[in-house]
């Protein structure tokens, strides 16, 4: 359950960039190969952000697909599922997106 | 929560004395009183200590950005990593191991693969080739810090409470609680653990995955994320593979799809079969002390 701490991590980057602020939404970018659940951080959201400058906010999640480099074949791909493996049948493979977990942006009052 | 490093204040860090392990150390004592527990009786507070340290401090990227500012529900453009505290602490501590020469090795394993045993055949078989002190997660109680310690290595207990994984800033307080030698090495015993703790650098120089023909042979391709950022694999209880039904060549097929650029050796830490393989790996990995 990596979720909650994860939450954690992200009500205390806005609450301590903006700390006077009434944050009413808050969007995250989870990527397809980050290894976080979106349905468990909206889960821990309201738990982690009670009494807090975030309370009652909303949360706001997009989860942009993959993007990979075969290092065999030299294309590039879109993973199906959450082990990158090339058309061609390589595992040679270079993530590059959709590992990245991170706040795009905050609404405040 | 902390209030200094918004660490889980239900970590408690235990250094074991050098002498016989009291037994209040089999119970977990907390000070409830003030809702922070980084200080059991008896037991060394390595927390105020990492605080005030030179080299600690906590990561705030400054591109915040205000787009409308005059207006209320404006939108403040933010673009960071939620996970850029716990990376910046790892990549303090992947200078602090630099600088003193120190290889970390970060062991995560489900639980019961054998990292303890792993750790206990290799502190007594390496003790006179090397230093090798240990860092052990767990969720409570030290009894494996007590078998690392009965096996000779310095060792340093976290106890992550609910906390499923280790990350940098226990660490951070645990390295500095063990105070390790320069061309040392120290194993980093994650929590059991197959998930969680794939997405928590901790500065480690190598990252290892214990697994065990016991588990069966489907692990890397159920928990791709742990596999994939995999230096090296050790499979181990070999030893009990004619009594299970584990099939290697799909395992080794498998992991290479998952792993491919991971190393993988066969061992039995119990027996020590093919273990020597993983001595040579960790003293090729071993810096030279710094004089």
């Amino acid at each position: 359950m990596h979720e909650l701490a994860i939450t954690e991590g992200v009500v205390d980057a806005v609450a301590s960039r903006l700390p006077d602020a009434k944050v009413t939404c808050v969007r995250l970018e989870i990527g397809a190969l980050s290894g976080v659940v979106a349905d468990s951080v909206r889960f821990c959201f309201d738990l982690v952000t009670e009494g807090t400058n975030l309370e009652g906010a909303t949360l706001e999640i997009t989860q942009p697909p993959a993007r990979c480099h075969c290092r065999v074949c030299g294309k590039d791909f879109e993973p199906d599922g959450p082990i990158a493996l090339c058309p061609c049948g390589s595992a040679e493979v270079t993530v590059l997106v959709g590992q990245d977990l991170k706040i795009t942006s905050v609404q405040v009052a | 929560m902390c209030g200094t490093c918004g660490c889980d204040s239900a970590t408690v860090i235990t250094l074991l004395p050098d002498e016989q392990v009291p037994a209040w150390l089999s119970e977990h004592k907390r000070s409830a009183a003030n809702g922070h527990h980084h200080v059991p009786l008896g037991a060394v507070s390595l927390h105020e200590q990492a605080h005030s340290d030179e080299g600690h401090h906590h990561a705030h990227d400054d591109e915040v950005h205000a787009l409308a500012s005059a207006e209320s529900g404006r939108t403040v453009e933010i673009q960071q990593k939620v996970l850029a505290k716990n990376d910046d602490l790892a990549e303090q501590n992947r200078g602090w191991l630099r600088e003193r020469g120190i290889l970390a090795v970060n062991l995560m394993s489900s639980p019961g693969s054998g990292k303890t045993t792993l750790l206990e055949r290799t502190t007594k078989e390496l003790a006179h080739r090397m230093t090798i002190s240990v860092i052990e997660g767990d969720q409570e109680t030290a009894l494996d810090a007590r078998r690392i310690k009965a096996a000779g290595s310095k060792v340093v207990q976290i106890n992550t409470g609910v906390g499923c994984h280790l990350d940098a800033a226990m660490v951070a307080q645990g390295l500095r609680g063990l105070d390790p030698p320069s061309g040392s090495v120290v194993v980093i015993e994650n929590v059991g653990n197959l998930v969680c703790p794939a997405l928590f650098d901790l500065g480690e120089g190598a990252r290892v995955v214990l697994a065990s023909v016991t588990e069966g042979a489907d692990k890397p391709l159920k928990y791709p994320h742990m596999f994939r950022q995999a230096d090296l694999v050790l499979l181990n209880k070999t030893d009990l593979l004619p009594y299970v039904d584990f099939d290697m060549k799909q395992y080794m097929t498998d992991l290479r799809r998952a792993a491919p650029n991971a190393l993988l050796l066969q061992i039995s830490a119990t027996n020590g079969d093919g273990i020597q393989a993983w001595y040579d790996w960790v003293q090729r990995r071993v810096p030279p002390p710094h004089d």
